[in-house]
C-alpha cells in the first residue's frame, strides 16, 4: 500500500487514496482530507463524520448513506448538500474509512 | 512484511472526475411485483449516490410503484417463479402470496432497505426524477391526482426518449 502525505500527516492509503488504516486518522487529518476534496468542514459535517467513526468502531463497517441518514436524523437531501456529488464516498473519505460496502 | 512506497504528490480520490460529469441513466420500470420493483430502485439509488443524473419511467404494471393506492402494497408470488425451488402447486394455496410477500418484506427490512414508497422518497431527495407513462395512465384511467406528488409528469414514450438523450438505459 502506498504512503501519502496530507498536510504533514503520512498515512497509508489504497490506490484510490482512501485511508487503509482507520487508526491513523485524527480530527486534524479529517479537516485536511475535507480540504483536499474541496469541503470546508462545518459543525454539521463534523456531526456526521463523528457518527461514521463511532459507527465503524462498533460495527466494523462504513455506514451507507441510508444508515447515516436514519441514524443521525439527517435528511438525504442535506447529505447531498453537505457532501455534493458522491456523499457516501466523500463522507467515508473524510472520516478515514473504507468506502461503504452496502448497496443501499 | 508489506512493501510500501512513498509518493511525492498526495494520492486523493478523483470524486469529480471529468469523465463522470454528464453521465445519465434512464430506468424503465414496467413491473408491479414487489421483487421486480427493487432492482430499479436499488440501481437508481446507487447511480444517484455516484452523482449520475437519473430518470425513472414507470409504465404498464410499473405504475403500481407510483400509484398512491398500490405503492405500499406490492406483492411477491411464488406462482410462475421457479427460483423459489418449491413445488408450483404450493403457490396456489390461498394465503400463500400474502405469506411470501411478508417474508420478502421482512428480509428486505432486515437489510435496512426501505419499503417502496420510502425508497422513492429517498431517490427523489437524492435528486432522482420520476416520470409516468401516458399510455399506461390512459389505460388504467389514472391521472396525476392518483400518483405520488413528486412524479414530475405523465409523458409520452417519445417525450421520455427525448428527455433522456444520451443516457444509458435499463429496462426492468
Amino acid at each position: 500500500m502506498p504512503i501519502t502525505t496530507i498536510a504533514g500527516h503520512a498515512v497509508e492509503v489504497n490506490d484510490e487514496g482512501f485511508l487503509t488504516r482507520p487508526e491513523q486518522w485524527s480530527e486534524d487529518l479529517g479537516r485536511e482530507l475535507g480540504r483536499v476534496i474541496g469541503i470546508e468542514l462545518t459543525d454539521e459535517h463534523w456531526r456526521l463524520v463523528r457518527f461514521l467513526r463511532d459507527d465503524f468502531a462498533h460495527h466494523g463497517e462504513t455506514a451507507t448513506l441510508r444508515r447515516v441518514s436514519t441514524q443521525t436524523g439527517t435528511p438525504v437531501k442535506s447529505l447531498f448538500d453537505l457532501f455534493p456529488g458522491k456523499p457516501a464516498k466523500k463522507m467515508a473519505y473524510v472520516a478515514g474509512l473504507p468506502k461503504p460496502k452496502g448497496c443501499v | 512484511m508489506t512493501s510500501q512506497t512513498e509518493t511525492q504528490t498526495p494520492i486523493v480520490p478523483m470524486f469529480d472526475a471529468p469523465e463522470a460529469q454528464g453521465r445519465k441513466l434512464a430506468i424503465i420500470c414496467s413491473k408491479g411485483n414487489l421483487d421486480m420493483a427493487y432492482p430499479g430502485l436499488i440501481l437508481a439509488n446507487a447511480a444517484l449516490g455516484e452523482g449520475v443524473e437519473t430518470h425513472l419511467f414507470f409504465t404498464f404494471w410499473g405504475f403500481d410503484m407510483i400509484n398512491r393506492k398500490t405503492s405500499g402494497h406490492l406483492k411477491f408470488t411464488m406462482l410462475g417463479n421457479t427460483a423459489t425451488h418449491l413445488p408450483q402447486g404450493l403457490g396456489g394455496i390461498p394465503g400463500m402470496t400474502h405469506l411470501a410477500t411478508s417474508q420478502m418484506k421482512k428480509a428486505i427490512a432486515d437489510l435496512d432497505v426501505p419499503e417502496v414508497p420510502d425508497f422513492l422518497d429517498q431517490i427523489v431527495a437524492s435528486g432522482g426524477h420520476l416520470w409516468a407513462c401516458r399510455m399506461s395512465a390512459d389505460m388504467q384511467h389514472l391521472t396525476e391526482a392518483d400518483l405520488r406528488d413528486d412524479v414530475e409528469g405523465i409523458i409520452s414514450a417519445s417525450d421520455f426518449i427525448e428527455l433522456t438523450d444520451g443516457a444509458q438505459l435499463l429496462f426492468i
